[in-house]
C-alpha cells in the first residue's frame, strides 16, 4: 500500500485521529482511551497488517508523556509511525500493547524504568535496568547531585 | 542480590523440585555483564530471566546535552563491534534531516567499511562461540585473522574498535593510500580462509550434535519479538535493511540477503558463515570503482535539525539499529533514542530456551551473538 491509501484508508477508520504524513512517514495521533482496540486493528486488518513494532520511545513534554510505535508490515512493507499521548505528566498511564507485540513487553519496561510511564495491563512492570531507588532519569525535570555535573 | 532473589521466590511459583540459579553476570558465554536468572529442574530450563543494566551508561541522556556532531563518538560505545554502523547512523539521519548530499566517494568509502567491519564483527563471533561450545582453537584462528582488519581500520582513521570515522557530512579522512592494495589482499587471503572455518567447526560432529535443531525460533516469533539481522534471517524473516531500505553505495551494488529456513542454531551459524561470503563479494564490488572527489562536504559549525522527528535505520552485524530524534530546532536534540538490534534479539531467548538444557542455552546465546553494551546503552 502506497502512503496516500495508508493515510486515507486510517482517516476514514478513524475520523477523529490526527492523521498526516510527517517529514519521512506518515503519523497518526490517537487518543489514550482508543489506543488498544486501535493497534488490535492494526496488526489484524489484513489491508494493513502491521506485524513488525521495530521501536517504542517515550519522550517527555512540558504537559504530557507522549509514547511512539515505529510499525511496519513484513508483507506490506509500508510504515507507519504511532503515537498517544498521555492524560497528564504527573501519573501517566497507558495501556500496555504486549499482547499484540511479545516484542513491547520490554520496550514497555525501559520506558517506565526512564521515564516513568505506567502500562495497564502489563504482565510484568518491573524497572529494567535501575533499581527502585532511582528517580526517572530521562524526564527533563530529574535531578542528581551525584552525578550530573550542571554547567 | 539477596533482595531480588527473594522477591522473586515470593511472586513466583516455584515447584518443589525446580531451583533458581544466577548464570552471570562474570560467566564466561555471557559475552559481557548479563545476568541471566535461571529456573530450573535438574539441568532443564524452565524460565530464563534477563537482567540488565549492569553496564547501563545512560547514553540516550548524555546526548540530550551534546551538539549532533558530537553524538556519533557516543554511539561507538553501543555495540562496539559494529561502531562504523552506528556512527554511519547518526551521520545518515543529520545528513538527511538537513537534506546534504555527500559525494559518491563517501558513500563508497562508509559501504566498504560497514562490510569490513561486518566481517570484523562476524570473525570474533565465530571465535568465540567456538569457545563457548568448548572449541578452544578457533578462537585463536579468529582472532589471528581479524587482525588484518583492524590493521586497515587502524592504518586510516586511527582507530582499531571505536572508529569514530563517519561524521555528519562525509568521513573524518580520506582513505590511506594502501588502503585499495591492503583490502584486496585481505580478500583474496581471506576466501582461502573461510573455507578452513568451515573445516574446523562447520563440519565437526560434536559441533553439528550440539546446534542442530537446538533453539528453534519461527518466523513468526522472529517477527513478534522484532528479532532482526542474522539471527532473524535465520528464521525465515527477511528483514535485511541494506535490501529492503537501502542507504549508502548499497542500492549500486548486487548483494543476495541469504535466509534460512529451520531457525534453529545451527541455521543462524551457517547464515552468518554465508554472509562472511556476501560481505565479500560487496566490497569487491567497490574496492575498484571508489570515485575522486571529496571525503566531505562542509557542514555549518554549529548544526541545528529542523523542527520535527527523525528516523534513520541501517544494518548493523547484529540487526536492525534505529535512530530517532526528537528535535526542538535548537542545536541540541530534544530526545534521541537508540533502537539497538541486541536488546530486542536477547528477550526472545527466554521463549525458545524453555525445556532445553543448560549447555543448549548456551549454544543458543553464542548464535545469538549478543553485544551486552548494545542492550545496556
Amino acid at each position: 500500500m502506497t502512503n496516500e491509501q495508508l493515510i486515507e484508508q486510517l482517516t476514514s477508520a478513524n475520523p477523529i485521529a490526527d492523521v498526516k504524513q510527517g517529514i519521512q512517514y506518515p503519523e497518526i495521533t490517537v487518543s489514550f482511551n482508543t489506543l488498544h482496540a486501535f493497534m488490535q486493528n492494526l496488526k489484524s486488518d489484513s489491508n494493513l497488517a502491521f506485524d513488525y513494532l521495530v521501536c517504542q520511545s517515550g519522550v517527555d513534554y512540558p504537559t504530557y508523556m507522549q509514547v511512539v510505535y515505529h510499525l511496519e508490515s513484513t508483507l506490506h512493507k509500508h510504515f507507519l509511525i504511532v503515537k498517544v499521548n498521555t492524560e497528564n505528566r504527573e501519573t501517566p498511564a497507558l495501556d500496555t500493547v504486549t499482547d499484540i507485540w511479545p516484542t513491547a513487553e520490554f520496550h514497555e519496561r525501559e520506558i517506565y524504568d526512564l521515564l516513568g510511564v505506567k502500562f495497564n495491563n502489563h504482565p510484568d512492570l518491573r524497572r529494567l535496568f535501575l533499581d527502585d531507588t532511582w528517580g526517572f532519569p530521562l524526564r527533563k525535570d530529574y535531578k542528581d547531585d551525584i552525578h550530573v555535573v550542571e554547567r | 542480590m539477596a533482595e531480588i532473589i527473594e522477591k522473586i521466590i515470593t511472586t513466583d511459583e516455584i515447584k518443589t523440585d525446580e531451583y533458581l540459579v544466577n548464570m552471570g553476570p562474570q560467566h564466561p558465554s555471557t559475552h559481557g555483564v548479563l545476568r541471566l536468572l535461571l529456573k530450573l529442574e535438574g539441568e532443564i530450563v524452565h524460565n530464563v530471566e534477563p537482567h540488565v543494566g549492569y553496564i547501563h551508561s545512560g547514553i540516550e541522556k548524555m546526548t540530550e546535552a551534546l551538539s549532533y556532531p558530537q553524538i556519533p563518538h557516543l554511539t561507538d560505545r553501543m555495540d562496539y563491534l559494529s561502531s562504523h554502523m552506528n556512527n554511519e547512523a547518526v551521520s545518515l539521519l543529520v545528513e538527511n534531516a538537513l537534506q546534504v548530499e555527500v559525494p559518491e566517494r563517501v558513500k563508497y568509502i562508509r559501504t566498504i567499511f560497514d562490510e569490513l567491519q561486518r566481517l570484523a564483527s562476524h570473525q570474533l563471533w565465530w571465535c568465540a562461540s567456538g569457545m563457548d561450545l568448548g572449541a578452544l582453537t578457533a578462537f585463536f584462528y579468529g582472532l589471528r585473522d581479524r587482525e588484518d582488519i583492524l590493521d586497515i581500520f587502524e592504518e586510516t582513521c586511527g582507530a582499531r574498535l571505536t572508529l569514530n570515522y563517519s561524521v555528519p557530512g562525509g568521513v573524518m579522512f580520506d582513505i590511506h593510500p594502501n588502503f585499495q592494495r591492503k583490502v584486496k589482499a585481505f580478500i583474496k587471503k581471506f576466501r582461502k580462509i573461510l573455507p578452513e572455518y568451515d573445516k574446523l567447526l562447520t563440519g565437526n560432529i560434536i559441533f553439528q550434535n550440539r546446534t542442530r535443531g537446538v533453539g528453534i525460533l519461527t518466523k513468526e516469533d522472529a517477527i513478534a519479538y522484532g528479532v532482526t539481522g542474522p539471527t532473524g534471517r535465520a528464521s525465515g524473516f527477511s528483514c535485511d535493511v541494506r535490501k529492503h531500505h537501502p542507504y549508502s553505495a548499497y542500492p549500486y551494488i548486487k548483494f543476495d540477503e541469504k535466509l534460512g529456513s529451520d531457525g534453529d542454531s545451527f541455521m543462524r551459524w551457517k547464515l552468518r558463515m554465508d554472509e562472511m561470503w556476501e560481505s565479500l563479494n560487496i566490497i569487491e564490488q567497490l574496492i575498484d570503482n571508489i570515485p575522486e572527489g571529496d571525503y566531505a562536504v562542509k557542514m555549518k559549525g554549529v548544526i541545528k535539525l529542523p523542527e520535527g522527528e527523525y528516523y534513520q535505520r541501517v544494518e548493523t552485524a547484529r540487526g536492525e539499529f534505529g535512530v530517532y530524534v526528537v528535535s526542538d530546532g535548537k542545536k541540541n536534540p530534544y530526545r534521541v533514542k537508540f533502537r539497538s538490534p541486541g536488546f530486542s534479539n536477547l528477550f526472545a531467548i527466554n521463549h525458545i530456551a524453555k525445556g532445553w538444557k543448560i549447555a543448549d542455552l548456551v549454544a543458543i546465546m553464542a548464535t545469538f551473538d549478543l553485544v551486552i553494551p548494545d542492550i545496556d546503552r
